[in-house]
């Protein structure tokens, strides 16, 4: 028993055939290759499925592929314009915001959301919108310096922060 | 003339695959045709299996093969580091089985595999299997566990007890504190920790029917390790046979050390199904009974000393729980790396220590970040508070009168370190532990706490301040020491690097650790360029792989910098002194009037006789023009074996407010002064302090994992384990002092775990100093809000 559905990912419309029950992560991951996006808990705790669907940052894992139809999906994979990397993705490597890299694309994603939502967060605010995400690396410190960072850059026109989906 | 990045803080290469989401983890690897297994576990903490009925699971949709103990022929787990080892200690060995056959002993235990074409399948037909239990009683608490009466765990160990191991002088010790002024008891408590990296463990199997031989992709922190480990303990499967692959390794933190059932696991399914390739990967919830805890000690420790502050003597007993079976090196976490280190930065003129090691109905325990020595260190660090409030003097000034001097060293600790056979011993060879603590005491304000302490409690907050003066033992180790005490793996400790410059000029080295987040494609280049004179872009660091690797032992202990990258060092030097021989020989001049300018080799007085390493490796790898005792190729391999340990130390302080009402903790600042010798990349230093930190913190305030008496695990996911949020965390305020190792030439120490070693005790002393007005001088670990408003009840006489 497979549900047809059909939705854009990255922008790039697509159409998968797959079991009710499979999970946005799993049909990201599985189906359509798109293994940047992790599973790091069962629990919906950890943050590291985090993606944008419409524009809101969704914690892949909570959704079922079903739910995705006719939505638009955003991946880690598709913040970057083409070789230009999103500013969270440079800020993260300049102020060393990631050890294994393993929490970081879903930790970038909701970061992307607070920064459409909040230009200019406090450092609270910042750890306050990571709190679903789990690092076991950081501390968090030099991710909410790499979050601050990259408002900053936003800010003085460096980029605009691609949340929408 | 390339720009030398060696103490640099350079953007990491590594990390443009892991912000694009081009990382490639273990789960993210698929192969053609590749089958997918799942692994019943046992349900019970204890019980013993009357039979297993596969049959259904076997018809269910997609099912390829069901496997159960009984078909696979191999050994259980290797233990590779007793306690005591030649020293005569007896320890007892029950280790696991690829999967449980006649009994379990936690929960979690595997005793079923299916093996189907999609996870979703594999995981249904786990249902299907049918196992008929016969429950035992259990036991979680390891002091309990060897008490008579205890439900007993496995035949052949009477009352539970893996081994009993002493270190230090028992009698003088005794005496000392027979003798003392003051002596302070106090039972502490390390509870059990789930470590929890981001990405979970999983293994792909690959047997090729063709060549008869297996690839293993595991996320593993030793893959050289697991090979020989696999092959020569486990299945019989000859080593030149079988391959070892880690890919990129999402954290670690100890728990990937170690060879675990699923790794032979996958080797035996993939062959059962003719070989196609089997990936298995656990679980968020099932790594909890499949991968690792960490801690778990119960001590009873007795403090000695003058009213004038000296301390006199330390006696400690500890119960160390190592879980249902044992993990491959389990005994060797809380004997050689806890009770040879008890005595810290101090100058005791005695310690004994006493640890019993013990199988529960838990999951097994081994080591987790620090590794021994954060339990060493929460033990002497509450020591000398307890010590310091019973005589009424600051604990930093106990702290003073008490530190090892800057002239004692080096030094060799009463607690069993240098303690060895055939002459071979480590001893602590550097350290200058009050500047340290002196700058972190001025950082913090330490001067103005008392009224720090009043502006707080005026708002109905507690403040405390707390200090941890820590060293560690990092960069292990000497393979002559290791193999002399007989207490270390049951192999050596050395490293290795290769490095090829190719035609090109561009420099691949290959090297025997292997990362999981620390940055290591990034630190050995930087060190390569350094030692050739070449762009950091020009070199390239590979890992992770048996086959293209030398062999080396993996990355743990706080020992790639200072073993690892003094291997490469050494390789980079064999490199030069090829270079400078060829040079000579395009120059036509003597060899020893060449002379190396970074890339530059040159004849010395004649500035314009010179050739580049670059020009140098084209014509040796060409071979066109050699001298006659020279072979083509600048390549060159070496293999470095330390001397000695490396010693960071330092001092962090915690500073904590309680809420009076609700007993809420809030960490509201953390300062760190580490000393862990010179800094390859600061960047990557203060990053690796800053997670030991949020680990060790994590212990101290919010995390434990806690069994019901069933052996039930009560904290069984991420939903029941707190992990520190960013939220929850201060901004970490680091500093430094530069106390170079003698022992490597980089002067690197190693830093992977001086924050998860010294934290936990910090926040720990903190938190009882806030309580000490209430009449509290101790309080076991977590922190949590509730545990703190039931001591705070407590001592108002109020019900707790």
């Amino acid at each position: 028993m497979s549900e047809h559905i059909t939705f854009v990912v990255n922008g790039i419309p697509r159409e998968l055939d797959v079991e009710p029950r499979r999970l946005l992560v799993q049909a990201l991951r599985e189906d359509l290759d798109l293994t940047g996006t992790h599973v790091g808990c069962d629990t919906s705790q950890c943050g590291a499925c985090t993606v944008h669907v419409d524009g809101m940052a969704v914690k892949s894992c909570t959704m079922l592929a079903v739910q995705a139809e006719g939505s638009e999906v955003r991946t880690i994979e598709g913040l970057a314009d083409g070789d230009t990397l999103h500013p969270l993705q440079a800020a993260f490597w300049e102020k060393h915001g990631l050890q294994c890299g393993f929490c970081t694309p879903g930790m970038i994603m909701t970061a992307a959301d607070l920064l459409a939502r909040n230009a200019d967060p406090s450092d609270d605010e910042i750890r306050h919108a990571i709190d679903g995400n789990i690092c076991r690396c950081t501390g968090y410190q030099n991710i909410v310096a790499a979050v601050r960072e990259a408002a900053r850059v936003i800010r003085s026109g460096g980029a605009t922060v691609a949340a929408q989906g | 003339m390339a720009i030398d990045m060696l103490g640099s803080p350079v953007k990491r290469t590594e990390d443009p695959r892991f912000i694009t989401g081009k990382g490639r983890y273990l789960d993210d690897i698929k192969l053609q045709n590749m089958a997918h297994m799942a692994i019943l576990r046992s349900p019970y903490a204890h019980a013993n299996i009357r039979s297993i009925d596969t049959s259904a699971a076997a018809r269910m949709p997609g099912v390829i093969r069901v496997i159960t103990g009984a078909d696979i022929p191999y050994n259980p787990l290797p233990m590779a580091w007793p306690a005591g080892g030649s020293s005569g200690i007896q320890n007892n060995v029950n280790t696991p089985r690829a999967l449980a056959t006649d009994s379990v002993k936690w929960t979690g235990e595997g005793v079923a595999a299916v093996i189907a074409e999609t996870p979703e399948q594999a995981v249904d037909a786990l249902d299907a299997i049918v196992v008929d239990w016969a429950p035992l009683p259990a036991v979680v608490d390891a002091e309990k566990a060897t008490q008579p009466g205890a439900p007993q765990l496995h035949e052949n160990a009477p009352n539970n007890v893996v081994f009993v191991w002493n270190v230090g002088d028992k009698a003088g010790t005794d005496a000392a504190i027979d003798a003392a002024e003051v002596v302070v008891r106090q039972r502490i408590v390390n509870q059990r920790l789930i470590p929890n990296p981001m990405e979970v463990r999983g293994d792909i199997g690959w047997y090729n029917p063709g060549t008869e031989e297996y690839t293993v992709w595991m996320s593993s922190q030793t893959p050289h390790i697991q090979r020989l480990l696999l092959t020569a303990f486990v299945t019989g499967i000859p080593e030149h046979k079988v391959r070892c692959i880690s890919p990129d390794v999402g954290g670690a933190f100890g728990t990937k050390i170690f060879c675990y059932a699923d790794m032979a696991l996958v080797m035996f399914a993939s062959k059962a199904i003719g070989g196609r390739p089997v990936k298995w990967v656990e679980s968020r919830r099932e790594s909890y009974g499949s991968t690792i805890h960490g801690r778990d000690h119960i001590t009873y420790l007795e403090i000695a000393g003058a009213r004038d502050g000296q301390v006199t003597g330390l006696r400690v007993k500890t119960y160390a729980n190592l879980g249902g079976r044992l993990s491959t090196i389990g005994p060797g976490i809380p004997t050689t790396l806890y009770g040879r280190v008890l005595a810290g930065p101090y100058k005791f003129p005695n310690v004994s220590c006493e640890v019993t090691g013990v199988y529960t109905n838990t999951t097994f325990v081994d080591a987790y970040r620090g590794a021994g020595r954060p339990e060493a260190t929460y033990v002497v660090e509450r020591a000398m508070d307890l010590f310091a409030a019973e005589i009424g003097m600051d604990p930093a000034e106990v702290r003073r009168r008490n530190f090892l001097a800057p002239d004692q060293f080096p030094y060799d600790n009463p607690s069993g370190l240098g303690t060895a056979v055939n002459g071979e011993k480590i001893f602590i060879d550097s350290g200058n532990y009050e500047p340290a603590m002196d700058k972190a005491l001025a950082t913090v304000g330490y001067a103005d706490m008392a009224a720090k302490k009043a502006e707080a409690k005026a708002r109905g907050k507690l403040l405390g301040v707390g200090l941890s003066t820590y060293i560690e033992v990092c960069g292990v180790a000497p393979s002559k020491w290791i193999g002399a005490v007989g207490e270390g793996w049951g192999a050596a400790m050395w490293e290795s690097a290769n490095i090829k410059v190719h035609l090109t000029g561009k420099i691949i080295a290959t090297v025997g650790t292997q990362p999981q987040g620390q940055g290591h494609e990034t630190t050995y280049a930087q060190v390569i360029a350094h030692e050739l004179g070449v762009p950091m872009e020009d070199v390239i660091v590979q890992h992770s792989d048996t086959q293209g690797t030398p062999f080396g032992y993996g990355s743990y202990g706080s020992r790639t910098s200072s073993v690892g990258m003094t291997a490469a060092v050494k390789a980079a030097a064999k490199v030069r002194e090829k270079a400078r021989r060829y040079a000579a020989h395009m120059l036509e001049a003597n060899v020893e009037d060449i002379e190396v300018d970074g890339a530059s080799y040159r004849v010395k007085g004649s500035p314009d006789k010179v050739k580049t390493i670059q020009e140098i490796a084209f014509a040796i790898d060409l071979g066109f023009s050699l001298p006659p005792d020279m072979e083509p190729y600048l390549d060159e391999t070496a293999y470095h074996d330390t001397t000695n340990c490396t010693w960071p130390f330092g001092t962090h302080v915690a500073v904590v407010e309680i809420d009076e009402e609700s007993g809420k903790v809030d960490l509201v600042r953390y300062v760190a002064v580490d000393d862990v010798g010179k800094k390859i990349n600061p960047m990557i230093v203060d990053g690796q302090l800053h997670g030991g930190i949020a680990q060790g913190v994590g212990q101290a305030l919010w995390e434990g994992a806690i069994y019901g008496d069933d052996g039930q695990l009560q904290s069984g996911s991420l939903l029941d384990y707190a992990l520190p949020r960013a939220s929850w965390l201060p901004n970490l305020e680091l500093d430094e002092t530069v106390t170079p190792s003698p022992v490597n030439p980089l002067g690197v120490k190693g830093v992977g775990e001086a924050g998860a070693i010294a934290s936990t005790a910090a926040v720990a002393n903190a938190v009882v100093d806030a309580l000490r007005p209430l009449g509290i001088r101790h309080l076991d670990m977590p922190y949590t809000a509730q545990t703190v408003w039931r001591a705070i009840q407590g001592s108002k006489g109020g019900q707790a």
